[in-house]
């Protein structure tokens, strides 16, 4: 019997043995990205609002229709008054309103175009703008199914939104969760074993055996890297079944791209391991570690592109920033490697890199 | 048994000349020189923090010495730590088996790990299962097993790959002395069966045990020899007024 073997089937007896976390360690995951991921919206359903039509024609009740049938918006009230919106949103009646101008359909005719005013409650400054974006998608609807020859009607403001054409914010966010609740899972389980076996003192017996170090390591990695995938599977399940984010490339790609992002995750709970010998601090460092940068630095809530220069750089060095536009890739705009393979490519040499420094870190000596 | 050391047979099992381990500005181990012959029990005897279990780690390679020099089966500690790892057996105070595998799988990952054949490590075990009395529980998780139990048993786990000297690390610790005894007896076992056993300890009882033993002060060797000899030079009746006269000097 290989001594690595040996170790892999200790390791097989210890999660076997432990019912109870290997539950709780699959079905956290898929808990989290249940609750993240329909807490976390940023689109807009039924939105509470007021138009104003000071001199309805045959234009503003086709617009009107428009705004009434969709999904986005619910109209609460119709007034000829522009001086009523002002009621309306103070008294949270209303989160956004369109003003429709005296001779709208004649202007639209004349081809001089006619401009529409949006107003929206921006108390919360995202729902704001995707209560914008909605409504101007609904004016560039009419707009279109105008018979042709006639002007548009006049906004500035253009948006594209590809991609997601529905604007389900669950779209973007749970490529963001996987690799949110993957990381912290995985870092945990390698930091956690491992101090545990500093704590009982089981690591002095392995580190005086002939095993080498990076013998330890993989019988470290390998099972926990199993559990792993297994959870990765079971949220991409979810995200299908549950958020029905759409899988529009290949399950096997995604499935790879997961594994090296864990990897690399779990060498960072091993490195974490290095530094502590207490369980509670391990787990304080490992989710600290994982956490912070996967919310804020991983493209995951908050937009890289509008961040600092610093902190766009710092988060080039996340490994969840790479595995999130991998997933969102994949996922969404279903390309493949001829696209991805950069991306890939530097997730697969931070997984390799910390998993070096990591067997560099476990040296076969204490201290 | 692991194979003939370098220097021959004749030559000790551990030597250790002015080994010196510093923390920082702490000197934990201070320039120790003795030498363990072939087939001894050797006591390694001090109070809590004298350095018994630095000196054991710098013998074991579980640390880098910062001075002198020390060989270990043959082997040199700072550059041929594989080879002596290979030859020895360790036992740390801390218990070194894992509470939620049974008997039986401890012992097979350990034999695993020291690359022992499938049919090896399968006799072995159950020899060593019946030899302990343990077949009724070989299979229960060793963390239900008495304490004294388990410390048998993690030491034969560390003998059971034959290792040519074992390190046992304060084994008897919070053993109750009925089992100390009879843990005491698998020491003796081990030796008379050519294994070379350095173990620690700070129960006095235990030190009459050994065929020669050290008392470390303050991360220094402060006597050396046989019980008999070094009451005799001392003038004093037990080991236990040896200890604490060297421990407080009036």
């Amino acid at each position: 019997m290989t001594p690595l073997l040996a170790l892999l089937r200790k390791e097989a007896y210890h999660i076997r043995r432990d019912r109870r976390t290997l539950a709780v360690v699959l079905a956290l995951p898929v808990v989290q990205v249940l609750l993240f991921g329909s807490a976390i919206r940023t689109d807009v359903k039924q939105a509470r609002l007021a138009i104003v039509d000071q001199a309805p024609d045959e234009a503003t009740l086709v617009l009107r229709n428009r705004f009434a049938a969709s999904d986005a918006f619910r109209i609460v009230e119709v007034t000829p008054r522009t001086s009523d919106l002002d009621r309306l949103f103070r008294m949270g009646k209303a989160q956004a309103g369109v003003v429709l101008p005296v001779g709208f359909a004649g202007d639209l005719d004349d081809g001089a175009g006619a401009s529409v005013l949006i107003v929206v409650d921006a108390t919360d400054p995202n729902i704001g703008s995707v209560l914008h974006a909605y409504a101007e998608a609904v004016i560039r609807g009419f707009e279109r199914e105008r018979p042709t020859g006639r002007r548009p009607v006049q906004i500035a403001a253009t948006t594209r939104m590809r991609f997601n054409p529905t604007r389900e914010s669950s779209n973007l966010f749970v490529p963001g969760l996987m690799a949110f609740v993957l990381t912290i899972l995985a870092t945990l389980m390698t930091a956690i074993s491992l101090t545990r076996e500093k704590e009982s003192g089981t690591i002095e017996a392995l580190l005086v055996s002939p095993l080498r170090p990076w013998s330890i390591i993989v019988g470290k990695v390998f099972p926990y890297l199993v559990i792993g995938a297994v959870a990765a599977l079971l949220i991409i399940v979810e995200a299908r079944l549950v958020f029905h984010v759409p899988l529009r490339g290949s399950v096997v790609l995604l499935a790879a791209e997961a594994v090296l992002f864990i990897l690399a995750s779990l060498a960072l709970g091993i490195l974490v391991s290095t530094r502590t010998s207490s369980q509670r601090v391990a787990m304080m460092m490992a989710m600290a570690g994982t956490m912070l940068p996967n919310v804020l630095l991983s493209g995951f809530i908050f937009p890289i592109e509008s961040m600092p220069l610093p902190l766009q750089v710092l988060a080039k060095a996340v490994p969840g920033q790479w595995f999130v536009t991998l997933a969102r890739g994949i996922m969404l705009k279903g390309i493949g490697l001829e696209y991805l393979w950069k991306e890939t490519l530097i997730l697969g040499a931070m997984a390799a890199v910390l998993l070096a420094a990591s067997a560099a870190a476990f040296r076969p000596r204490l201290e | 048994m692991s194979g003939p050391s370098k220097s021959g047979p004749t030559a000790p099992a551990i030597e250790a000349v002015e080994l010196t381990r510093r923390f920082g500005a702490f000197t934990a181990v201070d320039r120790i020189t003795f030498e363990v012959r072939h087939g001894e029990v050797f006591g390694f005897l001090g109070a809590n923090g004298a350095g018994k279990t630095t000196a054991i780690r710098m013998l074991t390679g579980l640390l880098t010495p910062s001075g002198g020099t020390a060989r270990v089966a043959g082997h040199d500690v700072y550059t041929e730590g594989e080879a002596i790892k290979r030859s020895i057996g360790y036992m740390s105070q801390r218990f070194s088996l894992y509470e939620d595998l049974s008997p039986r799988e401890n012992a097979r990952l350990y034999g695993g790990i020291y690359d022992l054949t499938t049919t090896e490590i399968r006799e072995r075990t159950s020899t060593l299962l019946a030899r302990l009395g343990l077949e009724a529980v070989a299979s229960r998780p060793v963390r239900e097993l008495p304490l004294g139990w388990r410390q048998k048993l993690a030491l034969s786990v560390a003998l059971l790959h034959r290792p040519s000297i074992v390190f046992l690390d304060e084994p008897t610790s919070g053993v109750d002395p009925v089992t100390r005894r009879q843990f005491w007896e698998l020491i003796y076992e081990a030796a008379a069966s050519g294994t070379t056993v350095l173990v620690t300890t700070h129960y006095m009882d235990e030190a009459e045990y050994c065929d020669r033993l050290s008392i470390m002060v303050a991360g220094r060797i402060s006597a050396i020899g046989t019980p008999a000899e070094l009451k005799r030079q001392h003038g004093v009746s037990s080991i236990d007024d040896l200890f604490v006269r060297l421990a407080r000097p009036a």
